[in-house]
């Protein structure tokens, strides 16, 4: 009864992010603790990841832009931004559209001039030099492939740029081919291959040259869902073999989540918060981050005290909240926000029996059964609309909670981060 | 591709083929005519061809037509794609829109009027009219043919295309030759074959600009037709035929040989 009545609500966005997570942290810790040989960091991989890794002892960044700023007519894309990439890392520049992180992948690629302020490519101030002279390649999102070229020729493209010697030419676009599962299409033209295969000829013609820094500008939009999952997965297997730096342009979180170290939310031309896939999820610095990066419950109210215990929020109907935080956005007595993401909350129909959880109490006005998740949408005896997922861990198991079921929402101290305006 | 021709797609087919293509198919046939007169067939022959080969006034005429075409042609679709890139890769710049008016108004201005103001302009400057002057006439008339065509195909191009060789490693000259190019070469043989085929079948503008010593066949033509219809004509007309079929067959092999080429190299 219940499932056909949830079959009627419209899907809500999947929390799906928090599940793409685990990835990323294993390969981060990975990352700081495997050496660069190939062999010991894949063997890591088995490792558990460290829940806390220690900050990158060598920042030696592989790119640099230094306030940074590019204008458009009367609209500035990028605003005094500074931003580091380290060497070797998969880093995603994240943000809606207009956020200005094509415009920054471009100024990098040597598209666009900056008006103002410095990129150095290792070191090198790489602002007066023409995009043909600058050891970076890009992955187009239309591809680009060359119509009147073969995918050989495509590949080809770029070593005979650099006059390589034939037989060099030929054993790199071999090598290329092989390395994106493209043998036996070198011959055909671009218009004779699938919209996957094109995707990993452009693949390989920006890395044919081993450029310092991969720029991928949305590589995967064109693709359908399940070949972009499984293409998200090859790019970060790549990337490892491969070592080289690479820098995607993304507007969906769950890509970028799922195959960056690193992450840069943008906004309006700014960087709103740099950090690995968990801290960028499970941190957000802002109000405005936690609520691009997946789904997220906002709880208004007053930080009444802030220590080393943790922060109390009161909220407008004087209901007390007990949250771990390291740092305080405000003073006691400001105004904050206390963020819980749905997956936090644990839904039961009777009150939490252990007194240090945080508990609301509210009645279900909604279900949305995805499959794997439901979501509980619960008002509050304040009015206050929550979204709270729920894991199916069971087949056929009869639906504990129903519709106008009066239900609890119970979440630690640790589920919870305090935000300011 | 795999549809198959119904029998109202075949009729449509015949129809159409029939109306653009039975006057000359008579006009081929009566070339091989026996006979004299225009419309009486009098039995297969081939000595109009034969009284052709002593005709030095219509070889002439028909070799200075085919000059002017390929030289006015060339210059045309040099000119025509230039301004193509212009007008599309220049963005807005100042006084864009009247430029462009102006690069089309060939297109729609009578030939008459573009005619005459050449000829007074030759006359004013002291030019001596003859096979210069038509060849600048006739490039006139078609540069902005070729312009509109080169346009439409360039307003299509993805220009990530030449970004992307930019980022390859390629300078902006190199770039334009190995990858514009060849991508619009379809485009601009396109406009060569139809500036050389709007050259050849000109009557007006060369009639105006024409001086001594540079009759164009069509011009020859048309004055020998004034005196009557006679039988040498369907046989000159029927050669011009076959040639302009033989340049347009050889123009498309070269374009996908081109096109082969490039995929090679």
């Amino acid at each position: 009864m219940g499932d056909s009545r949830a079959g009627v609500i419209a899907r809500p966005a999947r929390p799906q992010a928090g599940r793409g997570e685990k990835f990323p942290v294993d390969r981060h810790a990975r990352r700081l603790y495997g050496d660069h040989d190939q062999l010991s960091r894949r063997r890591d991989r088995a490792m558990p990841p460290d829940p806390a890794p220690p900050p990158d002892p060598d920042p030696r960044p592989m790119v640099r832009f230094d306030t940074v700023t590019r204008r458009f007519a009367d609209v500035t894309a990028v605003d005094r931004l500074s931003l580091d990439i380290r060497e070797g890392e998969f880093f995603a520049l994240l943000g809606p559209s207009g956020c200005g992180k094509s415009t920054l992948l471009r100024m990098l690629a040597g598209f666009e001039r900056p008006d103002a302020g410095r990129i150095l490519l290792a070191g090198e101030d790489i602002v007066p030099v023409p995009p043909y002279r600058r050891p970076v390649n890009m992955m187009f999102q239309s591809y680009a492939l060359f119509p009147h070229l073969t995918v050989a020729g495509n590949i080809a493209f770029g070593l005979k740029q650099e006059r390589l010697p034939k037989a060099e030419i030929e054993t790199r676009v071999a090598e290329m081919l092989r390395l994106a599962r493209l043998e036996g299409l070198g011959g055909r033209k671009p218009h004779q291959l699938s919209g996957g295969q094109r995707q990993r000829v452009a693949l390989a013609r920006a890395l044919a040259k081993h450029p310092k820094v991969l720029l991928l500008d949305e590589p995967l939009a064109a693709l359908d869902k399940k070949l972009r999952e499984e293409t998200q997965f090859e790019l970060m297997e790549l990337q490892d073999r491969l070592g080289t730096t690479f820098v995607i342009v993304t507007h969906d979180q769950e890509e970028a989540m799922t195959v960056a170290d690193r992450i840069a939310v943008m906004n309006q031309g700014h960087v709103v918060q740099v950090g690995t896939p968990s801290e960028i999820y499970e941190q957000p610095r802002s109000r405005w981050v936690a609520g691009f990066i997946g789904d997220v419950n906002l709880i208004e109210g007053e930080l009444v005290s802030a220590g080393p215990d943790g922060a109390v929020v009161q909220d407008r109907a004087g209901r007390r909240f007990l949250a771990e935080a390291a740092s305080f956005p405000a003073a006691p007595g400001g105004t904050v926000a206390l963020a819980v993401r749905p997956e936090k909350f644990r839904v039961s129909t009777t009150p939490p029996a252990d007194a240090t959880v945080n508990g609301l109490s509210g009645r279900v006005v909604d279900i949305g059964y995805l499959g794997d998740l439901s979501i509980y949408k619960v008002r509050l005896d304040d009015g206050t609309l929550v979204k709270a997922s729920v894991t199916n861990i069971r087949r056929h198991a009869a639906r504990e909670i129903d519709w106008e079921d009066a239900v609890w929402l119970s979440f630690a101290p640790e589920a919870a981060v305090v935000l300011g305006e | 591709m795999g549809r198959r021709l119904s029998a109202f797609n075949l009729v449509s087919l015949a129809l159409g083929l029939a109306f653009l293509y039975l006057p000359i198919l008579i006009l081929v046939i009566y070339s091989f005519n026996d006979s004299r007169l225009v419309t009486v067939w009098g039995g297969f022959s081939t000595r109009w061809y034969v009284q052709l080969a002593e005709d030095h006034a219509l070889q002439e005429a028909a070799l200075t037509s085919l000059g002017i075409a390929v030289a006015s042609a060339t210059l045309a679709t040099v000119l025509g794609t230039l301004a193509a890139l212009a007008l599309t890769r220049l963005g807005r710049f100042r006084g864009r829109l009247p430029f462009s008016a102006m690069i089309y108004a060939p297109l729609v201005m009578p030939e008459v009027i573009t005619g005459l103001s050449l000829l007074l302009l030759f006359v004013a400057v002291e030019l001596d009219r003859g096979f210069l002057t038509v060849t600048i006439a006739h490039t006139t008339l078609t540069m902005c043919f070729v312009a509109v065509v080169v346009q439409s195909r360039l307003g299509s191009f993805d220009s990530s295309l030449e970004e992307a060789a930019q980022d390859l490693g390629c300078p902006p000259l190199k770039t334009f030759l190995t990858v514009t190019l060849p991508v619009i070469a379809p485009a601009i043989v396109a406009g060569f074959l139809l500036a050389f085929s709007l050259s050849l079948d000109d009557v007006v503008l060369a009639s105006f600009t024409t001086g001594p010593g540079a009759t164009t066949l069509p011009i020859r033509i048309y004055s020998d037709v004034r005196l009557g219809v006679k039988p040498e004509i369907n046989a000159v007309c029927t050669i011009f035929i076959a040639v302009i079929a033989v340049v347009v067959i050889l123009a498309s092999l070269v374009t996908r040989l081109g096109e082969r080429h490039g995929a090679a190299g």
